[in-house]
C-alpha cells in the first residue's frame, strides 16, 4: 500500500448518529439502533460484532437503505443515502452489495443457479445477449469456485457453503465497490467458514473491495477485520483497531465478550473464567459518547469515565 | 453366504485414480436436474387417489368439450310422446339399461308402450318432456364445469393480485385493504347472489359474476398471508438490494414461490363454486330452463325420484364424482407441492 494512501483514507461510508426504531410512538417500539456513528474507510474491512438482537443486521440493512432510518444520516461517497432521487438508486444499488446469513433462504428455489446470479446483470442492462449473459456467469461461477456445470442447476441441489457462495457471485455480478456481510458464515459449518472467509478476502484483494462484515464469532471477525467495533442494545460500546480490541479491550461489555471466546487449549480452557456484564451501567441515565481513549481507540463513555478508562489503557501499556 | 465370495482380491488396479484439481469432476452433481414441477409431478404420481381422479375429471373435461360440438340428440328437443322412458342399451340386454320399468308390480317394457322404433333408444333415458337424459347430462356437467372454471378465474384475477399488493404493501394500506375484505365477506353469499340476479337477468354471467365477486376472498386472504412471509426472505431483500422493481419482484419472486397455493386453492374453489351453481339451479335462481345444468337435472329428477329413480340417479352420481375428484386431486397437490405438510 503506499504511504499517501494509509495517511488520508477515504471514506466510503460515513454514519452519523444513526437511529432506527420500529414501531416509532406507539407501546411496542424497538430502538434497534439508538445513535450510532462510526465511518469506514475505503479497502478496509470493517467488523461489527455483538450478541443477537445488538442491532448488527439493522445497521446493515439500514446503509443500504433496506429501512428508512428515523433520524441520522448515512453518507455514501459522501452523498447522504437517503436523498439519492429515483432515477440514481439504480446507480447506488450496483455499487452496494449484500451478502446474507441463510443460505438456505436467500437464493429463490424456483429459480436456476444462471439466472440467480444473472439478476443483477438483466437490472442494470450489463450483458447484452444470452452469450455475453453465459460468458459472464461462467466467469463469476469460476471466481467462487464452482463447476460451470452448476448454472443449470436449482438451489436445493446444493450444500450450505455452496449455496453461499452462488450468494456471493450474485452479488458480486454487478462489480461492487461495497459489500455487506451479514453473518455470512454464522449457518455454516466449521470447515467451510473458512472457505468461505477466504474466497472473500481473496476477492477483496482482488477487486479492491471494502467490507462491512457483520458476525458474532468474535475470532472469525479479528481474523478478517483491519477495525472492529462491538455493538450492545444498538449503542456502539467500542470502536478500533482488530488488535486493540482483541488485546486491550477496555469497555466491560467486550471484556466479557472476549472471556466467553474458547480456545483450543485445554490448560487455557481449564482455567477460563467468563466474565459477566452487568448492563444496568448503561442505564444510569447519564449521557454518554463515543470518546477517544487513546488515538484510534474510542469508548461509549461520560466524561468522568474517560480517565478511568485511559487508565486501563495505560495498565495494558506497562505489561 | 457362500465361501467363494470371500476370497476377493484387490490389487492395483482395483483402483481409479482421481485427478487432484479437478473442481469440474468433483463437484459435479449427478442427479437429473428437475425443475421444482417436475418433481412436484413425481411425487403426485406417487399418490393413486389423486392420479385417478385426474384421469377421471381429464375424461368428464374430454366428454364436456365434445358436447359443444355432439351430443347424442338435442339436449332440449322435446318428444312427449316418448316421456319418461327409462334407461336403454341396444337390445336391452344389459342389467339396468333394459327399457324396462316396474309398473304396479309389472315388469313392462316401456320402449314397446310408447311405440318407440326398434334402433331408437336413450343410454340414460328420458325427463318428464322427453328429452335424451344422457344429453343433458353431457351439456350439464360442461356447463357447471365452465361455470366452475370461470369463478375460479376471478379468484385467480382478482383474488392473487390483491393480496399480493396487500401483502407486500403492508402497513396502512394493508389495513385498509383487510377491512374492505371483511365487510365484503360479512354480507352472505346468498344474498348478494340474489341481489345480483335481481339487477341481471338470470343465467350463466349473471351467476359467475356474483360469485365471482365473493369468491375470491379466500384466494386473497391466503396469498396475502403467504407474500407477508416471502417478502421478508432473503432473496427477496437480494432482489431489492439489486434495484429490482417491485412489479417485477412480484413476477420474478412471489408468484413463482405462491403457485403451489394459488393452484391448491384453485383446485378447491372449483368444485364449491359447481356446488355453489348447483345450490341455486337447485332452488330455482341459477340456470334457466331448458338450459340444463347439474344442478336443474338434480331439480328435475328429485320431483319424480320414488316412481323413476334413474332420473335424479346419475346427475347425482356426476356430481359426487366430480366433487370427489377435486378434492382428491386437490389433496394431492397439495401433498406434492408442498411435502413438509405430509406426515
Amino acid at each position: 500500500m503506499a504511504n499517501d494512501s494509509q495517511a488520508t483514507p477515504k471514506k466510503l461510508i460515513e454514519v452519523k448518529h444513526l437511529k432506527q426504531y420500529f414501531n416509532a410512538g406507539r407501546p411496542n417500539e424497538v430502538k434497534a439502533i439508538d445513535d450510532i456513528s462510526f465511518d469506514i474507510y475505503e479497502g478496509e474491512t470493517f467488523g461489527l460484532v455483538g450478541e443477537s438482537g445488538s442491532g448488527k443486521s439493522t445497521t446493515g440493512r439500514s446503509i443500504i437503505r433496506l429501512y428508512n432510518p428515523t433520524s441520522g444520516e448515512i453518507k455514501f461517497y459522501g452523498e447522504d443515502i437517503s436523498k439519492i432521487k429515483h432515477k440514481d438508486m439504480l446507480k447506488f444499488r450496483r455499487e452496494m452489495q449484500m451478502i446474507f446469513q441463510d443460505p438456505y433462504a436467500s437464493l429463490n428455489p424456483r429459480m436456476k443457479v444462471k439466472d440467480i446470479i444473472a439478476e443483477g446483470l438483466d437490472i442494470h442492462h450489463l450483458v447484452k445477449n444470452d452469450e455475453e449473459r453465459d460468458a459472464r456467469v461462467n466467469e463469476l461461477l469460476d471466481l467462487v469456485g464452482l463447476s460451470r456445470d452448476h448454472a443449470t442447476r436449482y438451489p436445493h441441489e446444493f450444500s450450505g457453503g455452496q449455496r453461499q457462495r452462488i450468494g456471493i457471485a450474485r452479488a458480486l455480478a454487478v462489480e461492487p465497490k461495497f459489500i455487506i456481510a451479514d453473518e455470512p458464515i454464522s449457518a455454516l459449518d466449521v470447515s467451510i467458514q473458512a472457505q468461505v472467509v477466504n474466497l472473500l478476502r481473496d476477492i477483496q484483494k482482488e477487486q479492491n473491495l471494502t467490507y462491512l462484515f457483520i458476525a458474532h464469532d468474535l475470532s472469525m471477525v479479528k481474523y478478517i477485520s483491519d477495525r472492529i467495533a462491538v455493538m450492545h442494545n444498538g449503542r456502539l460500546m467500542e470502536l478500533s483497531t482488530a488488535s486493540e480490541v482483541y488485546d486491550h479491550p477496555l469497555h466491560p461489555y467486550t471484556k466479557s465478550l472476549l472471556s466467553a471466546v474458547p480456545l483450543p487449549d485445554p490448560m487455557y480452557e481449564r482455567n477460563r473464567h467468563r466474565k459477566p456484564y452487568d448492563d444496568s451501567i448503561e442505564h444510569d441515565g447519564k449521557e454518554r459518547s463515543l470518546k477517544e481513549i487513546v488515538p484510534g481507540h474510542f469508548v461509549l463513555a461520560t466524561d468522568e469515565e474517560v480517565s478511568l478508562y485511559q487508565a486501563s489503557a495505560e495498565e495494558y501499556n506497562e505489561k | 453366504m457362500a465361501d467363494n465370495s470371500t476370497d476377493i482380491k484387490f490389487n492395483e488396479n482395483s483402483f481409479k485414480k482421481i485427478e487432484k484439481h479437478n473442481v469440474d469432476e468433483q463437484e459435479k452433481i449427478s442427479a437429473p436436474s428437475l425443475t421444482f414441477f417436475q418433481d412436484a409431478v413425481r411425487r403426485l404420481k406417487k399418490n393413486k387417489a389423486a392420479v385417478i381422479s385426474f384421469w377421471l375429471l381429464a375424461l368428464i373435461v374430454v366428454f364436456s368439450i365434445i358436447s359443444i360440438w355432439w351430443t347424442p340428440s338435442d339436449p332440449n328437443a322435446q318428444h312427449v310422446a316418448y316421456a319418461n322412458l327409462p334407461p336403454k342399451i341396444a337390445n336391452g340386454q344389459i342389467p339396468g339399461f333394459t327399457g324396462k320399468a316396474n309398473v304396479g308390480g309389472r315388469i313392462v317394457d316401456k320402449y314397446a308402450q310408447a311405440k318407440v322404433p326398434s334402433g331408437t333408444y336413450y343410454v340414460l333415458g328420458t325427463d318428464y318432456l322427453g328429452r335424451d337424459l344422457f344429453s343433458r347430462l353431457m351439456k350439464g356437467i360442461a356447463l357447471s364445469l365452465l361455470i366452475g372454471f370461470l369463478a375460479t378465474l376471478f379468484d385467480l384475477v382478482i383474488g392473487v393480485p390483491y393480496g399480493v399488493v396487500s401483502g407486500w404493501k403492508g402497513g396502512r394500506v394493508d389495513t385498509l385493504m383487510q377491512r374492505f375484505i371483511e365487510i365484503i365477506s360479512s354480507i352472505p353469499n346468498l344474498v348478494i347472489v340474489i341481489l345480483m340476479l335481481l339487477l341481471f337477468t338470470p343465467g350463466l354471467g349473471s351467476i359467475v359474476v356474483a360469485m365471482g365477486i365473493t369468491g375470491w376472498i379466500t384466494m386473497a386472504r391466503l396469498v396475502r398471508a403467504e407474500t407477508l412471509t416471502l417478502k421478508t426472505q432473503e432473496y427477496v431483500l437480494a432482489a431489492r438490494t439489486l434495484g429490482e422493481s417491485p412489479f417485477k419482484i412480484a413476477i420474478k419472486h412471489l408468484v413463482p414461490n405462491l403457485s403451489s397455493t394459488i393452484i391448491i386453492q384453485t383446485m378447491f374453489s372449483i368444485p364449491t363454486a359447481i356446488f355453489f351453481e348447483a345450490f341455486l339451479s337447485f332452488i330455482g335462481i341459477g340456470i334457466p330452463a331448458p338450459n340444463a345444468s347439474l344442478g336443474t337435472l338434480l331439480s328435475d329428477g328429485q320431483k319424480t325420484f320414488r316412481f323413476l329413480p334413474y332420473q335424479m340417479w346419475y346427475p347425482a352420481a356426476a356430481i359426487s364424482i366430480i366433487m370427489i375428484a377435486f378434492n382428491l386431486l386437490a389433496d394431492g397437490l397439495r401433498d406434492a407441492f408442498d411435502p413438509k405438510t405430509q406426515e
